[in-house]
């Protein structure tokens, strides 16, 4: 019920409306809530509703401050790897 | 969708694991609650208890709408769905969940009642534009995620003049529950074995993209308990969960936001003012699992009651039974896991849910069944 999916715009319909793809699947999705959203951004998206807009240079330097923690990383088991490259 | 696949990126999501190996103490533990049902369900899809030290704990939490919801609230829906000439549109999640005696909406269907699942508030407007000699009421439910879509879909139907169209408000607010959860276990009375014993808090992503983070103060200033906002892909998880490693480590106690590239201080400025205006609190909401919690839930406004289905069809609350011997309720309060449950995997299971928990992918029951079971019964 909560699981809400990043959805790309693809192009903004009239009233509130816009054309999305999630996965490669194009759908029309409502935008009230997000009047901001431009074609190319990401928003976050339940029920057939943008809820938010994802904020892609926060995304970066989230990924980014992760970097600065790699370069102390252990090695991992290799089995442990290949669990949670097989679950995703 | 270049951030995505970032955020599951195993090697990344290693690296974390192996941060918080090194920097949890092994003299202490760390147990940490996550609230949200997505969180959850990515914990077990990722396997990612397994990669955490055996210090650090994950609690599962309440923050499954469809497992909240009382068989009490199920049963007025049935029986709004059981009058002449309606049409009860409702998500998905909410069909087989059983309800008194076991009956689930999918069973009310079977005989013969109009009820259809929609994917959207949006949907039932359209079966009210389609159906002008029907009476369509949308089952809403859900916590501040759903409820602006909720409000948008009202006020469509007000805009269209539908007068056909109303909504059985069963939203919930989220730190209404939160609350609940840390009062209990401060509770000096309750009996020890119902204590759930918590040291810090993954909060609610999606929620917060709405409310923003504000709301979880309470938490740090009244409880003492590390909040950090959390994303739902498996290295916003595992990050989040450094973080209040990190925060109970160096002694400090905020709310911290893990999501910043979705969750503003504010939230949804739009979002919030739209349910400020339709919506307001209820004196008191009954939680499957947490009992009745004053403030917990919505209802519509006077300027707004005429999309009530509540008032609209006359029905009343009661208070109902849930199914004897499902551990549901102590679940959501994170004081049992499935496994405790002796119908786990047995009479129960994600074909024949006996107990909400295995209803909704978000549910620990279904979450540990679909993903841990046999992880479980191997160990
Ligand atoms: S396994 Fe089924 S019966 Fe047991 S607690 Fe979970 S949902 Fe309830």
């Amino acid at each position: 019920m909560c699981l809400a999916i990043p959805a790309e715009i693809l192009e903004l319909k009239a009233a509130g409306q816009a054309l999305v793809s999630v996965n490669g699947i194009r759908r029309v999705v409502n935008t009230e809530l997000t009047p901001e959203a431009r074609p190319g951004d990401y928003v976050v998206l339940h029920v057939g509703y943008a809820l938010g807009v994802i904020d892609e240079a926060e995304a970066r330097r989230t990924l980014a401050l992760l970097e600065t923690e790699g370069a102390l990383a252990d090695p991992f088991e290799d089995h442990e790897r290949a669990a949670l490259e097989a679950a995703s | 969708m270049k951030h995505l696949t970032e955020y599951r990126d195993a090697d990344r999501a290693r690296m974390i694991a192996a941060a918080i190996g090194r920097e949890a103490l092994p003299e202490r533990r760390y147990r940490i609650m996550e609230f949200c049902g997505g969180h959850t369900h990515a914990i077990f899809r990722y396997g990612l208890q397994d990669l955490l030290p055996g210090n650090v704990e994950m609690v599962h939490g309440p923050g499954c709408p469809v497992c909240v919801l009382p068989a009490g609230r199920l049963d007025m829906a049935m029986r709004i769905a059981e009058m002449p000439g309606v049409i009860l549109a409702t998500y998905g999640d909410m069909m087989r969940v059983p309800g008194e005696k076991g009956r689930s909406l999918l069973k009310a269907k079977a005989e013969g009642a109009d009820i259809r699942m929609v994917y959207s508030a949006a949907d039932a407007v359209a079966l009210a534009r389609d159906n002008p000699e029907r009476q369509i009421v949308f089952l809403a439910i859900g916590f501040e995620t759903t409820t602006p879509p909720t409000a948008l879909a009202i006020r469509q139907a007000k805009a269209e003049g539908l007068a056909n169209f109303s909504v059985f408000v069963n939203h919930v607010l989220t730190p209404a529950a939160l609350a609940a959860i840390l009062g209990q276990s401060d509770d000096k009375d309750a009996d020890d074995r119902d204590m759930v014993e918590i040291d810090g808090i993954l909060g609610p992503s999606h929620v917060s993209v709405i409310t923003g983070y504000e709301p979880y103060e309470f938490a740090t200033k009244a409880y003492g308990k590390p909040v950090v906002i959390a994303g739902f892909e498996p290295v916003d998880v595992l990050q989040s969960i450094l973080m209040v490693v990190r925060q109970l480590n160096e002694q400090r106690c905020e709310v911290e936001n893990q999501y910043i590239r979705a969750v503003g201080t504010g939230g949804n400025a739009i979002a919030r003012k739209l349910m400020a205006d339709m919506f307001e609190r209820r004196q008191s909401f009954e939680w499957r699992g947490l009992g009745w919690i004053a403030d917990s839930a919505l209802k519509l406004r006077p300027e707004w009651q005429a999309f009530d289905a509540e008032l609209r069809f006359d029905v009343a609350y009661r208070s109902l039974a849930e199914t004897k011997s499902c551990e549901c309720p102590a679940i959501l309060r994170g004081q049992k896991k499935p496994v405790d449950c002796k119908l786990f995997a047995k009479a129960c299971t994600p074909e024949t849910p006996l107990g909400a928990c295995m209803v909704s992918a978000e549910g620990s029951c279904a979450a540990y069944y679909t993903y841990g079971r046999h992880r479980e019964a191997a160990a």
